[in-house]
């Protein structure tokens, strides 16, 4: 129980830790083409 | 009739068992396709030109801030979905996400969705996308949808926002074009979810939904369907009225229209839940149809011989 318990929790840190590199890496992309006259 | 139905005892062996996929249903990730597509559609519909990037993050805000609001909906309803046969599997119907986390996590998605299109795009869009979210919560899910059988005509509004802010990602205005897009949808609501309400009638009585089956019966409703069915025919043209669009456009909108008024006549003959349920399929067939036709008729002009 106690186990499952810790895989699902794992499981949700590490879907946040992707959601996190992944919004860093948007924000740097998005800050990129800003930067490069590509936006609106 | 609208006060919350259901005091919330969870069974302390699955409160909070939730996996990373129980956050993923919360955004009712098959609604959230229609949001999408009509989104990306008016986002390609708009006059100018954006980045691709910028496009993909346009849609990923207004995706993110329509799964935003079915999570705080869910939160709201927690009680009525462990009744309805539809929604008792939802993740907070079965306790596995508590209804104050299912409302942290939406509107931690609502914040992010509304700052990150605000920032990339424009404050415009973010305003419409902050708008539709609003509207879905307090207009919709708290006030009018366990109060009046009027809930899904005007709640339905919250539905027809993601093109306009499609299109205001693009422009940075909204002009009457994306508000034709917006009445598309906005009168399609009605007789899509009435058609599903035939099917589950005894499901919405059952918590006190007041959904207009339950309200005015069946035959009434059968023949509001056929009223705004109607409605839509000339609703559907208004892009080719107003320029959007052209005659292949117009033709494919009266093809679709005339298919699901037909839908709506055989829906009065035959009383079956199997033709209930025939045209609420039939009605995602129509919206799907209608704004691909207005993006394949803008795709026939900008790249193909002239019309």
């Amino acid at each position: 129980m106690a186990r499952d318990q810790d895989g699902r929790r794992r499981a949700k840190n590490i879907a946040l830790a992707v959601i996190l590199a992944a919004l860093a890496a948007l924000f740097y992309l998005i800050t990129i083409v800003k930067m490069s006259g590509g936006g609106t | 009739m609208h006060d919350r139905l259901i005091a919330l005892e969870l069974d302390p062996a699955v409160a909070g068992a939730s996996e990373v996929r129980d956050y993923w249903l919360l955004l009712k990730p098959n609604v959230m396709s229609l949001v999408v597509f009509s989104a990306a559609a008016g986002l390609y519909l708009a006059p100018g030109r954006l980045h691709p990037l910028l496009m993909v993050v346009a849609i990923l805000c207004i995706a993110v801030a329509a799964g935003a609001a079915a999570a705080i909906n869910n939160s709201y309803d927690a009680d009525i979905d462990r009744v309805m046969a539809r929604t008792r599997r939802r993740p907070t119907a079965t306790g596995r996400i508590r209804p104050e986390d299912a409302l942290a996590f939406g509107i931690t998605l609502a914040c992010m969705s509304i700052m990150v299109m605000g920032l990339a795009l424009n404050w415009v869009a973010a305003a419409v996308l902050a708008l539709t979210i609003a509207f879905y919560v307090f207009v919709y899910t708290i006030w009018l949808k366990r109060r009046t059988p009027q809930n899904i005509v005007i709640g339905g509004a919250a539905g027809a926002f993601p093109p306009i802010a499609g299109w205001a990602a693009v422009t940075g205005d909204v002009s009457l074009a994306p508000i034709a897009l917006f009445l598309i949808i906005f009168i399609w609501t009605p007789p899509h979810f009435w058609a599903l309400s035939l099917d589950r009638c005894e499901d919405y009585a059952r918590v006190g939904v007041p959904m207009l089956p339950v309200v005015a019966g069946a035959d009434k409703t059968r023949r509001h369907i056929l009223g705004y069915t109607l409605a839509l025919l000339p609703v559907s043209l208004l892009p080719w009225w107003l320029g959007l669009a052209g005659g292949l456009y117009a033709l494919a909108a009266l093809a679709l229209g005339a298919g699901f008024v037909q839908f709506a006549l055989r829906l009065l003959r035959d009383r079956t839940h199997r033709t209930a349920m025939r045209t609420f399929r039939y009605s995602i067939v129509y919206l799907f149809g209608v704004f691909l036709a207005l993006v394949l008729d803008k795709a026939a002009h900008t790249w193909g011989p002239a019309w």
